[in-house]
């Protein structure tokens, strides 16, 4: 090997720099081999016919098991996960999704049964469907529980259906649900898809719903209240007896938002809060994975009297002890997805209570609660905290300060990426201008958050010093900031052969 | 406890480092009447090897030694180990929504391929990267077909999976929509007669599926002509997509909406699975869900970003287009995975595969005396058959066999007595299918000696 490397300057390689899977096809190759048929072969030509026989799926690509296999490797390396580091984005509760889970989820029978098979078949997905309903009850203090719902922002829609048809049995129609300023923007689009509209409740001085303000908007047209608590701000609702009081005592339910459940589980169940239905988030509490947004699992719980309303089917246990889906409950609100919801979901979740069992799952609502504590003391000297209310889960700063030097809160958060952290949520609560909002759950290990609390302080430091380092960040990504405005402006949304796409490969 | 990382001592020096005397002390701000007393009544803590035991015992309780014929808009085929390696990346699975596009461009590009395979599949122009599922899907297409035509009334077709009729009721039932069924004709479609009948000026949408419930395709283009003439938008749900690699796809139709299961998702008695919903370029700003679209970088670089955020909930508040936030990410991906492992012809000689099962089925139980296949219309790998006897009979002795025989029809279809939903894939073999035909020529012979049973009709297929 005498010969000199002619290399004398390196190229970026593929696995910075990955095609689309289209642009990697070429003809003849496929990723799969077939076992031979074993039937006679139909000809689909002569029994589809000219009317729905297909010639051709144009697009489609070309490609061998192996350029697949490195294609996602690939792609998946430019993201950033939980298991890549500190992940601490608030009112996402973005915990470590345990690996057993992930294996149980996918045992033959669990993974493979039809929900249409019969009842006497399915027995284990009904016991682990029935298992994880108890235990979800037992956590909230609720009475009953729907698991059908397919994500929050659906579990919310089904909570309000359920406040609705259990008012329009009592009463005439009523038009409004209060949301407080505060509260997730899926709250009130949930409010408009259930055919109600929303009337909005200012937070008082400390963050908190108002009870003056709560008292004057809770009229006899009003069906309810949906709040979050922990609200958005990691701060307890004190008084959310008496603010169930007030929303009860003009005949209206109360919704509870169970997003950020994680600050109570095991030390405090909303079913004591005087609140009549909730939801939960499997993927946030419940360590079920993200999955780069989705799937997601949002359960629905209810005091007794909006148990008649859930939706059908309810797996339900006889005294011989096999269970059953019960399909007639006359005043259900119907179904709101096909089958019986995320199952899949349902298995995680429950193998995480599980592991835990009573005592951990404190200790886990403990730690989750003083890691938040810990990063927020030590960094309200660099960043304005606006509520000075202790805080539970998560904390938000503001970054008012460093506003001053025409930096905002978007730039920070891309600034952390250099740093190796994935940012804080940006923006949001909207109550707070220019919000920061940490959530570094249970899962984050001191020497982590040292790291980051250094981090954050050290970005606070370049903004006085460098503030363009931070406005231009990130510096060290696959790719800098992109142009949402020109995507938004003229989209592309598929490839094409030649296409913009296709063009836009050549710069690359 | 194994998945927390901080120690006793850790606890103690944060406690310190923040000037607190106890942990309890942060839970204060909670009054004490509302903090709880005593522990849960809950299981655990368990070991790894006591969980896997646990779920393991459920997972016996299954169907895992049947061969199953149940679709029904879940459907069982063989997944590529490849899709569950990619899947298990710990960058992929434990990553949030893309908002940070920077660091999440890895979803960002496979959401962006996703939504290309789909549109080229719908034959539709733009799809997005997934909602919940088929249901919700076809729901979130007729709210929005309502909110295109400004019309509230939507026209189903009865031989739409009854569950997903469901779901558009649920939703519909407080925004005042009109919901009316279409019938069927004895070919299984649906009676473009009735339906032109029930087409007004105030129709949004009719929504179709095909293959329908039944297995049967349905004359897409008659169909859509029908509707646009009442100025009305054309909404066709697909539960098996795998179709779509043998059958033309739907272009007439203004909206495709559906479940993308079959490709690499593993039935998990109903989910999760992952909706798609496709559409003509110039309805999608009233699309629901997250849209991936390409971007260029400062320095010109392509990369993939979610876009037209203003439809979205986070921005919109309650004007949005849909509350949804979460999507199938997760399983859009592995749909997106499977798509590519078969590519363009293994997803025809796999759509050949099932065609040619579910043929020979369907000639094999059309072969047995007094059993038929009352459907004449072409189907793709589901297909009606009426029992020569007594249907839930004829499914236990199927189960006394190692077979789950199909749907009873009769649960969502009270004049199809004796008819079965049968769907065979790649994944039933011959022999199973053979043993299968050899328990409806026993029943067929039992019915020669006795009597039919009490008020069976004599039609092959009602009308509705």
């Amino acid at each position: 090997m005498t010969r000199k490397n002619s290399i004398t300057q390196a190229r970026t390689h593929v696995t910075r720099n990955e095609d689309l899977i289209f642009e990697r096809s070429s003809p003849g190759k496929s990723g799969v081999d077939l076992p031979a048929l074993d039937v006679p072969a139909a000809d689909p030509k002569e029994w589809l016919g000219e009317e729905f026989y297909r010639e051709d799926v144009d697009g489609f690509p070309e490609v061998s098991e192996t350029e697949v296999i490195r294609h996602f490797t690939r792609l998946s390396t430019w993201n950033y996960g939980i298991d890549t580091g500190l992940y601490p984005l608030g009112s996402c509760t973005m915990k470590y999704n345990p690996r057993i889970n992930e294996v149980v989820a996918r045992l033959d029978g669990l993974a493979t049964d039809h929900p249409y098979a019969p009842e006497s078949l399915v027995q284990g997905c009904l016991r682990v469907l029935a298992e994880t309903a108890r235990c979800l009850k037992e956590i909230t203090g609720m009475d009953a529980i729907s698991l059908q719902p397919a994500a929050g922002a659906q579990g919310e829609l089904t909570g309000l259906l359920l406040i609705r048809a259990c008012l329009d049995d009592r009463d005439r129609r009523r038009k409004y649900i209060l949301i407080p300023d505060s509260a997730h923007g899926t709250n009130p689009a949930s409010v408009t898809m259930a055919g109600y509209e929303v009337r909005n409740l200012k937070s008082n001085a400390q963050g908190c719903v108002d009870l003056v303000e709560l008292d004057h908007a809770m009229t006899e047209d009003v069906a309810g209240l949906m709040l979050t608590n922990p609200n958005t701000l990691g701060i307890f609702e004190t008084q959310i007896r008496e603010i169930c009081e007030i929303v009860h005592a003009k005949g209206g339910l109360v919704y509870m938002d169970g997003a950020n459940m994680n600050a109570l589980v095991g030390v405090a169940r909303p079913g004591e809060f005087g609140v009549d239905v909730m939801h939960l988030n499997l993927h946030k509490t419940f360590s079920t994975p993200h999955g780069g947004g989705g799937p997601g699992s949002g359960p629905v719980a209810v005091k007794q009297l909006l148990e008649p309303y859930l939706p059908t089917p309810m797996v339900e246990e006889s005294p011989e002890g096999a269970y059953r889906l019960n399909y007639d409950r006359p005043k259900s609100i119907g179904r709101v997805r096909a089958f019986c919801g995320n199952f899949g979901m349902a298995v995680r979740a429950l193998a995480y209570i599980l592991a835990y069992g009573p005592e951990g799952l404190r200790q886990a609502t403990e730690d989750a609660v003083l890691n938040a504590n810990y990063i927020i003391h030590q960094l309200q000297d660099a960043y304005e905290l606006p509520y000075q209310a202790p805080i539970m889960h998560e904390g938000v700063f503001s970054d008012r300060k460093q506003a001053a030097r025409g930096v905002r809160t978007g730039d920070i958060a891309k600034r952390l990426i250099d740093y190796g952290f994935h940012p804080y949520t940006t923006a949001f609560p909207l109550i707070v201008p220019g919000a920061m909002m940490i959530e570094p759950t249970e899962s984050a290990g001191r020497a982590e958050m040292d790291a980051f609390i250094d981090a954050m302080r050290a970005i606070a430091v370049e903004v006085e010093e460098e503030p363009d380092l931070v406005r231009k960040a990130p510096h060290t990504t696959r790719v800098t900031r992109l142009d949402e405005a020109t995507a938004a402006r003229k989209p592309i949304l598929c490839w094409k052969p030649s296409g913009e796409a296709a063009e836009g490969k050549a710069k690359s | 406890m194994r998945y927390l990382p901080n120690s006793a001592s850790d606890r103690e020096r944060m406690l310190e480092t923040i000037g607190r005397k106890s942990v309890a002390g942060l839970f204060e701000q909670i009054p004490e009447v509302l903090r709880l007393n005593g522990r849960l009544n809950l299981p655990g803590p368990l070991s790894e090897p006591e969980i896997l035991q646990f779920f393991r015992d459920a997972a016996a309780e299954s169907s895992r030694d049947y061969v199953s014929l149940l679709g029904a808009g879940a459907y069982s085929h063989y997944r590529p180990v490849t899709i569950d390696m990619l899947l298990s990346r710990g960058e992929f699975f434990t990553a949030y929504t893309p908002y940070q596009a920077e660091i999440a461009q890895g979803t960002l590009q496979a959401m962006f391929e996703f939504q290309t395979l789909m549109a080229e599949l719908t034959g539709m122009e733009v799809a997005n990267s997934s909602l919940y599922d088929g249901s919700t899907a076809t729901n979130e297409a007729a709210l929005m077909a309502m909110r295109l035509t400004r019309r509230e009334r939507v026209v189903l077709a009865r031989t739409l999976h009854p569950e997903y009729r469901e779901v558009v009721r649920t939703y519909g039932h407080n925004l005042q929509t009109e919901i009316v069924e279409a019938p069927y004709e004895t070919s299984g479609q649906i009676d473009l007669a009735e339906l032109e009948r029930l087409l007004d000026e105030k129709t949004a949408a009719v929504v179709v599926q095909s293959p329908n419930f039944f297995g049967v395709l349905e004359k897409i283009p008659a169909i859509a002509e029908l509707v646009h003439r009442s100025g009305a938008l054309l909404i066709v749900a697909v539960t098996e997509p795998l179709s779509l690699g043998l059958v033309k796809p739907p272009s007439e139709a203004d909206i495709v909406a559906g479940e993308a299961q079959s490709f690499g998702i593993p039935v998990a008695f109903g989910g999760p699975y992952a909706g798609f919903l496709a559409t003509r370029e110039k309805f999608v700003r009233q699309m629901p869900g997250r849209l991936v679209g390409q971007a260029a970088d400062t320095e010109g670089r392509r990369g993939f970003v979610l876009t037209l955020v203003t439809r979205e909930q986070y921005i919109r508040r309650e004007k949005a287009t849909s509350n949804i936030c979460t999507s199938q990410s997760l399983c859009a991906l592995a749909a997106t995975i499977y798509l590519c492992l078969l590519g363009k012809h293994g997803l025809r000689a796999l759509a050949e595969q099932n065609l040619s099962k579910a043929r020979y089925a369907a000639e094999k139980i059309g072969a047995v005396a007094g059993a038929s296949i009352p459907f004449a219309a072409p189907h793709f790998n589901e297909f009606v058959a009426k029992s020569p006897g007594d249907a839930e009979e004829l499914l236990a002795a199927l189960r006394e066999q190692k077979i789950i025989g199909g749907l009873n029809l009769e649960r969502f279809y009270p004049e199809l007595e004796n008819h079965l939903l049968i769907c065979v894939t790649e994944m039933a073999s011959k022999e199973a299918l053979d043993r299968m035909a050899e328990v409806y020529g026993t029943q067929a012979a039992g019915m020669q000696t006795r009597p039919a049973r009490k008020g069976a009709p004599a039609a092959v297929a009602s009308r509705d």
